[in-house]
């Protein structure tokens, strides 16, 4: 068994092994060692543990061990990259479960002795580490089941909903004095056990009440909450390797939420608060006009006398698992002497980064895929714009309609281009509900069917 | 239904109404098409071509129109040179006319087609919509025109547009003034600039400003308040101050720039005069005026229609027949603006046509239906100016945010640290020693992780997310701490803890590598 110092000094360098590998994650280049050094601090971390004294049993710790690892390698190895959205919101949610149960252990485990005020504190991590791991699990299970389709995309609106989650944030607070005063005197799980029922159904109602198109939003959010989750764990067990990396983790969600947030210039409690354009005031403008069809022959005509094309892939795109066909095309028109480019929006997809992730899948370079700022004062530089699958992100209106209800976001700025298809399944609003003046736009061609079948004839015509 | 395409017979008219290609687009809509013999051949298109794409070729007239049920032509009828008979009479009875009419300008030429019982549909009457742009010929024609006008001005001009520095010494680009930004004027610009001319370009309505800028030519700005759009988006009239403001501008203008075009028109009004004798005297030697409103007067005092002067060493170009000039070219945009009508005109693409008067397109196009004067149409409520696409006022809902609320900004984040501050600081003195130590770590460990993220780039969001969620299953830790702990119930969770944790690191950073593989340059 290893000493109480030699714990300690393995915790410190996990944690420098933590901090490096988010470190490492800012740069394609460092990345991979970044995500060593994440292993290397974790494994670090849990053999030490259980190498130390408070570790005497193992027959439940070593299977429990082996089984989740063995889940977990398989779950990983499985996943479709389309799905990673679901994958992480699972795990999320398993983070938050993690919490709980040791909260509740915790609670349950009468051999810790503490009087007066720390008792008092313990207890209140206790509750507040429950209460963060229940929202944050069912919370997640919540974007999990919206993600994959099996619950409503819509925003669900409960009447008086902002008043329904003040009463149910007093109802905890008042449940806490409750379990605080009874814990003294050795009681105190009834509380206990209602506070993580409301702590669920708060979580649910949260994430119900959030539209489709701010899932980005969400999912990082409940990335935050699930390191805040590891850190009241890390208070309640007097653990500064647990605070240290919920705090990481935390912060690190947060700062997600943040950049998700303004790349759709909206407020982060107006997101949580729910209700996507509940808040625009005024008539936004109507959309008339004509749209002009394409059909193959003509988009491969326009794509072959292009110098310079822009794809600009959408959650359209991850739907109709098109992002291999792109590469075949931007593979040939690049021997064509063509320049191709990816145009990614922030909140492309429905996770920060869904849409670099599938690209990278179907291995398109990522020195060709470009972020929104790098590229949008190009646009008049470029003769053809394809909108895979994409709506709201490519939306004129966020611009110059006040009353849009995506007034103020920035998109990509796709009609400064020559000429801008849009590959589109049918006529139809955005995930937003929002009417697009791009689809009438005199220099926007519309080609409409599956995005993986059209782009399939596309490129079987530039072939030949 | 039956199409005839008759040889212009104007003087000087070289275009036709449809060519080759877009004549088998024609038949597939269900159309049949006849052509006259040597229709084409002012725009470079054999009989043969016509007949390779599916159409009759008629030898001579007569027998064209008597065959047609609806007449396509580009130029309004007019008096047969050859059969010494005028084209309506040619037109078979109840029969169908398309082509440019100017009805305001042809009062007699209406009534004898009305008299025919016809259906006209007059290309000139398009309204100004933006579902009808398609079928705009007077915009096709304009950019024409506008295109040609620097060409011509280029052939009378005795230097380069571009300037260049050449061993033989350094030339001057030539300066152009382009007045009026209509469709003629933006595409002179156009073609001026990428010839390598300096341009300006005035326009009395200042929305175009916009437009002219986007071309990369220079606004003319006269500091003069007064709106000069009238109604569909053309130009009206202005007052008398702001004409003199502005003709004192065309007057420092003529005396710098090498060349003028001038493209200034008011609908139904003669061309207003903008360039006065006085101006021209002060223009260089061997400067070009091309007159584009020659038609209705001139922009330009001495302007003679169609024709080239030369006054006071200054070239005055006062061609009213560009587009046919560029007949090929015309005749193909022209043919596809008659193409996208008979479109709008045959919804079921059966080859029959149905003028629907209830659309307000063909509505506003037909001057004459069955042998009832229609022109002119009535107002259509809507305006014609699209609205721009590319300005944005994305300025306004922020300053009204900041109207709003009633604390300063500054202040406002003074007050968030003070709350924070004053929060940790009566932390501070009631929580015990052991968890300020705690406490301390969490602070330091947010603000490293705050540090930290803020460089990763965007198209790593994925995969840090990924690796945070491995990360976070470090609560393994406080999980396997409690798993020695004697009762069943905590052994129980803890190990319910231990397997759940475990299957987020595992997976949490096995996808993350998985993910990482390929990101690969």
């Amino acid at each position: 068994m290893i000493s109480q110092g030699l714990l300690i000094m393995s915790y410190v360098v996990a944690s420098i092994l933590f901090i490096l590998s988010l470190s490492g994650l800012s740069h394609q280049e460092t990345a991979r060692r970044g995500n060593y050094y994440g292993m290397a601090g974790m494994a670090i971390a849990i053999i030490a543990t259980i190498l130390s004294d408070s570790v005497t049993s193992y027959i439940i710790l070593i299977p429990a061990l082996l089984i989740g690892g063995f889940i977990g390698t398989k779950a990983a190895a499985k996943v479709e990259m389309t799905q990673m959205p679901e994958l992480v919101a699972i795990m999320h949610s398993l983070v938050g479960l993690a919490a709980v149960l040791v909260g509740y252990s915790n609670f349950i485990d009468h051999s810790i002795s503490l009087q007066g005020v720390e008792k008092t504190i313990h207890l209140v991590e206790i509750y507040i580490g429950i209460f963060i791991g229940s929202v944050t699990f069912s919370g997640s299970i919540i974007a999990f089941g919206k993600l994959c389709g099996k619950i409503t995309g819509q925003p669900v609106l409960l009447p008086a909903r902002h008043w329904l989650n003040l009463t149910l944030l007093i109802l905890t607070i008042w449940l806490g004095s409750l379990f605080l005063s009874s814990a003294e005197t050795g009681g105190g799980i009834l509380p206990l056990i209602i506070m993580t029922l409301i702590a669920l159904a708060f979580g649910v109602h949260m994430v119900m009440a959030i539209g489709g198109a701010d899932m980005p939003v969400v999912v990082s959010m409940l990335n935050s909450y699930s390191g805040w989750a590891a850190a009241a764990t890390g208070f309640m067990l007097g653990n500064d390797l647990l605070i240290v990396t919920g705090a990481l983790v935390g912060s690190s969600g947060a700062i997600l939420s943040y950049i998700m947030c303004r790349a759709m210039n909206r407020h982060f409690l107006s997101v949580i608060a729910g209700g996507f354009g509940s808040t625009t005031n005024g008539e936004s403008a109507i959309v008339e006009g004509d749209i002009n069809p394409i059909d193959i022959a003509e988009t491969v005509q326009l794509l072959a006398n292009a110098k310079n094309i822009m794809i600009i892939p959408g959650y359209g795109m991850a739907v109709a698992q098109a992002q291999h066909t792109v590469n075949e095309m931007t593979k040939l028109l690049k021997n064509k002497d063509i320049t191709v480019r990816f145009g990614i929006h922030p909140v492309a997809g429905r996770m920060p980064g869904h849409m670099n992730v599938l690209l990278a899948e179907a291995k398109i370079p990522y020195d060709i895929v470009y972020e929104m700022d790098e590229i949008n004062d190009d646009f008049a530089n470029v003769d053809v714009s394809i909108i895979v699958g994409a709506n709201d992100i490519v939306n004129p209106s966020a611009l110059d309609d006040p009353n849009s209800p995506i007034a103020g976001m920035p998109v990509l700025e796709c009609w400064k281009s020559s000429t801008t298809i849009v590959l589109k399944r049918s006529m139809a609003a955005g995930y937003a509900g929002v009417g697009n003046p791009l689809f009438v736009h005199e220099n926007t061609r519309m080609l409409f069917g599956d995005a993986n079948e059209s782009l399939q004839a596309v490129l079987k015509a530039l072939n030949n | 239904m039956k199409i005839g395409i008759p040889k212009e017979i104007h003087a000087g008219e070289k275009r036709v109404a449809t060519t080759p290609a877009i004549a088998e687009q024609i038949i597939k809509l269900g159309f049949d098409i006849s052509v006259e013999t040597g229709a084409g051949l002012g725009a470079s298109i054999s009989d043969e071509a016509y007949k390779e794409a599916g159409c009759t070729i008629r030898k001579n007239a007569k027998t064209l129109w008597k065959n047609a049920d609806i007449v396509l032509k580009v130029r309004p009828p007019e008096q047969h040179p050859e059969l010494a008979v005028d084209e309506t009479e040619l037109l078979s009875k109840n029969g169908h006319l398309i082509c440019f009419i100017w009805p305001a300008q042809n009062e007699l030429l209406m009534q004898k087609l009305a008299d025919k019982q016809a259906t006209v549909l007059a290309m000139d009457s398009v309204p100004r919509l933006s579902r009808s742009q398609k079928l705009d010929a007077l915009s096709s024609m304009a950019n024409i025109s506008g295109y040609r006008a620097v060409i011509e001005a280029a052939q009378h001009f005795g230097r380069f547009f571009t300037g260049q520095i050449t061993a033989a010494g350094k030339v001057a680009p030539a300066k152009v003034l382009v007045i009026g930004a209509g469709v003629a004027g933006l595409a002179a610009i156009g073609v001026a600039k990428s010839m390598g001319a300096v341009v300006r370009a005035f326009d009395t309505r200042p929305e175009v400003k916009e437009q002219i800028e986007s071309m990369d030519a220079e606004f003319l700005m006269l500091e003069f308040k007064e709106e000069g759009s009238g109604q569909g988006g053309y130009a009206k009239t202005m007052s008398k101050e702001f004409i003199e403001a502005e003709m004192a501008l065309f007057a420092r203008q003529a005396m710098e720039v090498d060349i003028i075009i001038t493209t200034a028109l008011i609908p139904g009004k003669p061309a207003p005069k903008l360039i006065t004798e006085g101006m021209l005297e002060s223009m260089k030697a061997g400067s070009v005026i091309v007159d584009l409103a020659a038609e209705q007067g001139g922009n330009c005092a001495l302007t003679e229609k169609d024709k080239v002067i030369q006054k006071h060493g200054v070239t005055i170009i006062g061609y009213t027949d560009l587009p046919s000039r560029l007949a090929t070219q015309a005749s193909q945009l022209y043919a596809t603006n008659l193409k996208h009508l008979l479109t709008e005109l045959s919804p079921d693409k059966n080859g029959i046509i149905d003028v629907n008067m209830d659309d307000d397109v063909i509505r506003g196009t037909t001057v004459i239906k069955a042998g009832k004067i229609t022109w002119p149409p009535p107002p259509l409520a809507v305006s014609a100016a699209p609205k721009p696409l590319t300005e944005a006022p994305s300025e306004q809902p922020k300053q009204e945010k900041k109207k709003n609320s009633i604390i300063p900004e500054p202040i406002k984040h003074l007050l968030i640290l003070l709350i924070i501050g004053g929060a940790l600081f009566a932390l501070g003195s009631v929580a015990p020693a052991s968890f300020m130590s705690h406490f301390t770590v969490f602070v330091l460990a947010c603000f490293i992780g705050y540090q930290v993220i803020w460089n990763v780039s965007a198209s790593l969001h994925t995969p840090l997310m990924s690796v945070t969620n491995a990360i976070s299953g470090i609560i393994i830790i406080g999980a396997v701490v409690q798993i020695s702990t004697p009762g069943f119930v905590i052994s129980l969770l803890s190990g319910l803890a231990v397997l759940i944790a475990s299957i987020n690191i595992a997976g949490g950073f096995l996808v993350t590598r998985r993910m990482l593989e390929m990101f690969k340059r």
